[in-house]
């Protein structure tokens, strides 16, 4: 994966130069360790400072919405499904695109490595299968599988499901994998004990709204969190209004979601909020039969009336 | 909901046209009877602050 970086400069220089597109979305090296940046390429100098590693996890289709110009975009899996979904819902035209496919073997969770460094890491130096975090006077070496995000490990669509460039050959996808395994155990719970479960999983919620805005799913003009007249849900931090905002949320991810993890990745108390979207998830795809951002031209199972959809709730 | 914790029952849907005023009367009188079973929905309600 680290070989990509040339490849990327490479490609986003050919297709500014060529006026193919007005600017490039990628990553930029962040100011400390493992906190890549989106980076908004349009000049040749900048195309220098794009990289790619292992901590490219934010989600890039959150940076097209509403966008006019002509954009070239890197794309791994995920970020591909939420630009299929973003066409879908009129967020971006296809024609203004050119999408760089980026074959993704998962991204590291930086809580992961920080959890157990016994100082602040200040600097990460990878390799192909390893990554070695070294503070003041500490080193340590990991292996990139025992350290990836959640959602990265159960990660079925590592290609890009569209694109116009690829910077490398298609990756092997994983086989095989339990994606619903968290989900089952809640669903074992007695009523009580999710309440309680929940209860614990957003207590340290601080109501930053951070999940929200990394998410590329969340667009509107202005969120129902925001709105005062009607005010839709208490502001406070009472669990109430905590599990109301998050609750509705993930209702708003409904058949959209693509468990790309920018929510979980972007909240600074480590909140695993992808528990809530993860039990939509898996409903749209056993009732509906539905994976998210796999086709442009197939309408989302939550816009479209079938008649065989399953209807058992109403009395 | 439920999975979120909400007890099964507690949320129910029904399709009832304007014409069917027997049907409403008869789900209004089941819901009420199972939500009265349940008894008082306490998960969303907000505590006053304590104050020492």
């Amino acid at each position: 994966m680290l070989s990509y970086t040339e490849k990327i400069r490479e490609i986003a220089g050919r297709l500014l130069q060529s006026g193919a597109v007005e600017m490039v979305i990628g990553f930029r090296a962040g100011t400390v360790p493992m906190m890549n940046e989106p980076h908004f390429a349009k000049t040749p100098a900048d195309v220098q400072k794009l990289v790619w590693d292992s901590h490219c996890g934010i989600n890039l289709a959150n940076y097209l919405t509403d966008r006019k110009e002509k954009i070239g975009v890197l794309a791994k899996g995920c970020d591909s499904r939420n630009i299929v979904t973003h066409i879908i819902e009129n967020k971006i035209k296809r024609e203004q695109l050119v999408i760089i496919g980026v074959p993704c073997k998962g991204m590291v969770d930086k809580r992961k490595i920080a959890m157990k460094a016994e100082t602040e890491i200040t600097e990460v130096i990878e390799a192909e299968t390893t990554i070695t975090a070294k503070g003041h006077g500490f080193s340590k070496t990991f292996e990139k599988k025992d350290v990836l995000q959640h959602n990265c490990s159960l990660c079925i669509h590592r290609n890009p499901v569209i694109h116009d460039e690829m910077v490398a050959p298609p990756v092997v996808e994983q086989q095989g994998v339990d994606r619903y395994a968290d989900v089952r155990s809640i669903a074992a719970m007695t009523p009580e004990q999710r309440w309680k479960y929940f209860e614990d999983l957003l207590a340290p919620c601080i109501r930053c709204y951070a999940c929200r805005n990394a998410c590329p799913l969340c667009y509107c003009p202005t969120c129902f969190v925001d709105e005062s007249r009607p005010q839709w849900v208490g502001k406070s931090l009472d669990p109430s209004d905590v599990r109301t905002f998050h609750f509705l949320r993930a209702y708003h991810c409904a058949g959209r979601c693509t468990d790309c993890g920018a929510c979980e990745r972007a909240c600074p108390v480590g909140i695993n909020m992808r528990t809530f979207t993860k039990k939509l998830e898996q409903d749209c795809l056993d009732l509906f039969g539905w994976e998210v951002g796999l086709d442009p031209e197939v309408r989302p199972p939550l816009d479209v009336y079938r008649p065989q959809d399953p209807n058992d709730f109403i009395k | 909901m439920e999975h979120m914790g909400i007890e099964p029952g507690r949320l129910q849907f029904s399709w009832i046209s304007s014409a069917e005023s027997t049907k409403f009367v008869e789900v209004v009188t089941q819901v009420t009877a199972a939500i009265k079973a349940l008894g008082p929905n306490s998960n969303f309600a907000k505590k006053m602050a304590e104050v020492a």
